[in-house]
Parts: C-alpha cells; sequence; structure tokens
C-alpha cells in the first residue's frame, strides 16, 4: 500500500523546487455582464507555499480559485500551472492537469448520490485503482479527517462541519501538488471552523503541500500564520515567540485589485487605508 | 430599446449554439476514452426499466381506444373488418413512436435536466471537473447512449402492446374475431411502415437525452432555476418530438412513398 504521504502517480514531473512556480496570474482580468471583477491580477505560488487570499464578500475570490485550475477563462492575461498555460492546453489536457490538484469547494460540493466512501474515493476509482488500494486509501485518508466512523453515511446524514472535513479528505486523497480551499470554513460555527483550520495546518505541516485558501474571515487566517501541527500531541499549536508559519503568506483583493501581496507582519504594517479598515 | 430584440434574438441564437455545442460533444465521446459503461448501464435501466409501466399502459389504452374509435367510423361504411389494419398502421407509424418519445420526455426529460441542475447550483458539477473527470463524458453522454437505446426497445414494447390492446377491444366489444383482427394488423404492414416506426425513436431518444442534459447543465438561480430548467427541458423536447416527427414522416413518406 502507498502511504498517503507518497507522491500521487499522476504528479506532474516538474515538482523541483528551482522549477517553474506552481502557479502564476499573469494580468489576468475578467469580467461578467461588461462589469469588470478581476482587473490585472499579478501572483505567483512556489512550491511548499501556503496562500491565504482575503477580501471583502463578493471581490471576486472565489472566481480567482476557479481561474486557478482552469474552471473558468480569463478574458485577457495568462494562467500558468505546473508550468502550462492553461488556456493553451486542450480539453483532456487540462482533465488531465487538474489530477494534480485538489480543490475544497464553498459548501463541499459532496456527490448526493455517492455515500462518504464513495465520496472519498471517486478520484481513485477514475484511476482505476483495484478495490483493496481504494479502501485502504479511504479509511487512511478519513482517519485524517477523523471521521471513519462516517465512512457508510450520505452527505445529507452528517454535519456541515463533517462535509467540510469529506470535501477534504476527497481533495487529498492523492496528494495532490496543489489544493485550493474556498471558504473552507464559511458559515460554520468558531469551534468547527477552528477544527477544519486545524486540518488544514495539520495537511500543510505533515505533508508539506503547495496551497491556495480563499477566506473572509481574518481570525482563520491568522490562526493559518501563526500556529502549527505538532504531530506529537496531534493538536495544532501556537508557533513560540510569536514566530510565524514559513512560507505562508497573504493576498488581499479589493474593489478588482489585488492591493496585497506578502507575508503577515507587513500586512499588519501597512499604511494602506483599505487594509487597515480591512484589518481593524 | 431599439437593440433589444437583437440581444433577445442574440441570446437565443448563443443558447442553440451552447445546445448544439453540448450534444455534439455527448455524442463524439462515444469515441473517445474513458467510455462510462457502468453509468450506461445504469441509466438504461433507470430510463428503460423504469418507463416500461407507463409505456406499457399507454400502449395498451391508445391501441384501445384507437381501435374503439375507428371501428365506429368505419362501420359506418361497412368496413369494420379492416379496424386491425388501421390500429397497426398507426401504432407502427405514427402513434407508438410519438406517444412512448412524449411518455419518456415527460418522465425522463425532467428527471434528467432536475437532477444535472441540481448537481450544477451545488456546484457538483464544478467539483466533478476539479476532479478531474469530463462531465459531459461521466453524465450526459451515459444518458444519450441509454435513452436512444431504451426508447427504441420501449417503442416496440409500446407497438405490440397497442396492437393487443386493440385486439382486445375489437374481439370483446366489437365483435370481431381475432384471428381476423390480428392477420389484418400483420399483412397490411409493409418495410417502410416498421422503418418509418423504428427510426423515430431514435430521433426523440436524442432530443429527449440532449435537451434534458442542456437545460440540466445550464442550470442557474438556484432552486427555482432547477424548477424552471425541469419545465423547460419537458415542454422543449416534447415540441420538439412533434415537429421531428413530422418532418421524419414527410421525409419516409418521400423516399419510400407510403
Amino acid at each position: 500500500m502507498t502511504p498517503l504521504n507518497a507522491p500521487s502517480a499522476a504528479a506532474p514531473q516538474n515538482t523541483a523546487p528551482d522549477a517553474d512556480p506552481i502557479l502564476a496570474f499573469q494580468h489576468v482580468s475578467l469580467g461578467f455582464d461588461g462589469k469588470l471583477i478581476l482587473n490585472n491580477i499579478n501572483f505567483t505560488m512556489q512550491h511548499g507555499e501556503t496562500r491565504i487570499l482575503l477580501g471583502p464578500a463578493g471581490c471576486g475570490k472565489s472566481l480567482l480559485l476557479k481561474l486557478a485550475n482552469g474552471l473558468l477563462s480569463p478574458d485577457s492575461g495568462t494562467v500558468r500551472l505546473f508550468g502550462k498555460d492553461l488556456g493553451s492546453l486542450l480539453r483532456d489536457d487540462l482533465y488531465s492537469l487538474r489530477a494534480n490538484i485538489g480543490m475544497v469547494f464553498q459548501e463541499g460540493a459532496l456527490f448526493d448520490s455517492l455515500s462518504v466512501r464513495e465520496n472519498v474515493a471517486y478520484r481513485l476509482r477514475e484511476e482505476n485503482r483495484d478495490e483493496e488500494y481504494i479502501e485502504a486509501k479511504v479509511r487512511e485518508v478519513l482517519q485524517f479527517v477523523e471521521l471513519e466512523h462516517a465512512i457508510d453515511l450520505l452527505p445529507s446524514q452528517i454535519s456541515g462541519g463533517m462535509r467540510r472535513r469529506v470535501a477534504i479528505a476527497r481533495a487529498i486523497i492523492t496528494q495532490p501538488a496543489l489544493l485550493l480551499y474556498d471558504s473552507p470554513t464559511g458559515g460554520l460555527d468558531p469551534i468547527t471552523s477552528a477544527t477544519i483550520i486545524e486540518l488544514i495546518i495539520k495537511e500543510r505541516d505533515i505533508f508539506g503541500g503547495t496551497s491556495l485558501l480563499v477566506t473572509h474571515r481574518l481570525q482563520d487566517a491568522f490562526s493559518l500564520a501563526t500556529h502549527t501541527f505538532n504531530a506529537t500531541t496531534q493538536q495544532m499549536e501556537r508557533i513560540p515567540n510569536r514566530g510565524l508559519a514559513p512560507n505562508t503568506k497573504f493576498l488581499v483583493l479589493n474593489n478588482t485589485q489585488m492591493v496585497f501581496d506578502g507575508g503577515l507582519e507587513d500586512l499588519l504594517r501597512s499604511s494602506d487605508p483599505f487594509l487597515r479598515a480591512f484589518l481593524a | 430599446m431599439e437593440l433589444e430584440p437583437v440581444e433577445f434574438l442574440k441570446e437565443k441564437i448563443l443558447r442553440v449554439q451552447e445546445y448544439a455545442l453540448l450534444s455534439a460533444a455527448g455524442i463524439g465521446n462515444l469515441f473517445r476514452r474513458p467510455l462510462y459503461v457502468a453509468d450506461i448501464f445504469a441509466q438504461a435501466d433507470l430510463i428503460g426499466v423504469g418507463s416500461l409501466p407507463i409505456v406499457i399502459l399507454t400502449g395498451f389504452f391508445t391501441g384501445a381506444v384507437l381501435a374503439l374509435q375507428s371501428a365506429y367510423t368505419l362501420s359506418q361504411f361497412g368496413a369494420k373488418s379492416i379496424t386491425g389494419e388501421l390500429v397497426s398502421l398507426s401504432m407502427i407509424r405514427e402513434l407508438g413512436p410519438v406517444l412512448t418519445g412524449l411518455m419518456v420526455s415527460g418522465r425522463n426529460a425532467s428527471g434528467m435536466a432536475s437532477e444535472l441542475g441540481s448537481m450544477q447550483v451545488t456546484e457538483q458539477i464544478d467539483a466533478m471537473r476539479a476532479l478531474g473527470t469530463d462531465p459531459i463524458k461521466k453524465l450526459v453522454t451515459p444518458r444519450i447512449v441509454a435513452t436512444v437505446v431504451m426508447l427504441f426497445f420501449l417503442t416496440i414494447v409500446a407497438d405490440a402492446v397497442g396492437m393487443v390492446g386493440g385486439g382486445v377491444v375489437s374481439t370483446a366489444m366489437l365483435g370481431i374475431g381475432s384471428s381476423q383482427y390480428f392477420h389484418a394488423s400483420i399483412d397490411i404492414l409493409r418495410y417502410p411502415d416498421v422503418l418509418q416506426g423504428m427510426v423515430k425513436p431514435i430521433f426523440s431518444g436524442l432530443i429527449i437525452a440532449t435537451i434534458g442534459c442542456f437545460y440540466g447543465m445550464t442550470t442557474k438561480g438556484g432552486t427555482q432555476g432547477v424548477g424552471r430548467s425541469t419545465t423547460q427541458a419537458v415542454v422543449a423536447s416534447s415540441v420538439l418530438i412533434i415537429a421531428t416527427d413530422f418532418i421524419v414522416s414527410r421525409f419516409m413518406i418521400a423516399a419510400f412513398g407510403r
């Protein structure tokens, strides 16, 4: 059995640290019905980075995430994923490339007619893995999100927080090279939110993956930057001496523009009036 | 304000283009891997076996009422004995294919539109794309294959049951001998009649599946949107089935002379 942290068979070849950025937005703009939503967005994500995308509700954060894995195409500009221009890929190549990305949707987007087991196993079934391997892997990843007991339940039989955890399990089962989280704590109570954030920190610190996380909850964003997962106690804890998680950086969107790209300290020190008001 | 009709027209043309592209991709995927065979069988069971009761009931009573009505008219001319011919020709050339298409459309085009529409508004279709699966291959192609194949056989069942229905009424209520009825029914049929009846469900099956999937996959606006898509799918597929029936009939009559 392949351990959970083994690289996926379908992982892209160019994952060396000095290779192309995992994700690069170059002058990306997108609008709907004549209204510009994203204007000239530029940023890159390197291997092993966690980027937290902040911004007020409705500013286009989720759209940016959908652009990142080619679910939407920009009106202008280029999105490069694993060094490949998404706009120049054939449909089948784009689907193959997506096998290296895990995405957690805002409401989980679990297949409601499939059990938790089948939802989590979905990608492995698409890869035609054998039953024994699938069962072992599904149980392993459900243990990771502490939901093994819910394996036979349907999405309608579990709570909102559990659905997000199942969605995370489904996204990470093949250990994709890039994880995209779309407001994973949106609409959840504070305790459940903390559980989800702990899970994301656990994934980041144990597997060292690259992830882009959208949220409008500042407390979640700051927790990601200031906490680490302790594998011994199996809990997240604050980094001592007001330390910050390495490679965890912030992007802030406002009014169609990317207004900030940098670390937590720079964000907190920023004199930009919008950022000061947003963080207040 | 002057531009409004142009914008309206543009929007409709764009919808037709979207529909054509989705249908072409759905059919084209038959020749591309992977082919979701298990999903085809699951849909065939749902569409074919699931529709069997309504198709049998509709077929039986259509044949029965056709015999009842035509016998009354034919008896005015002393031609009640050819009731079987009229029932079998009507059922096989026209009513069997059209009514089966309409019944299956009411049951399955709506089912497809609501199922895929619900998946669309809850981001399950996007999730499928994000997981590296082409939803047209996984969801649309199996439905097209299953509907075309199963509607073909359902039409045969409806034709046969309709003739039986006509036979029951003819023998039990009209005093026509069963042997006379069934002989007349079979003898009147020619190859072009059967061909016409067998070609129509192929078109109807394509219409039901592509329209149902198209309205489902393009659903917007939450649960209200799902309801709207469902209604539009049934209306559009029903109208298209009848319109296509006319075109196919005209073409077949021109080609075969009957």
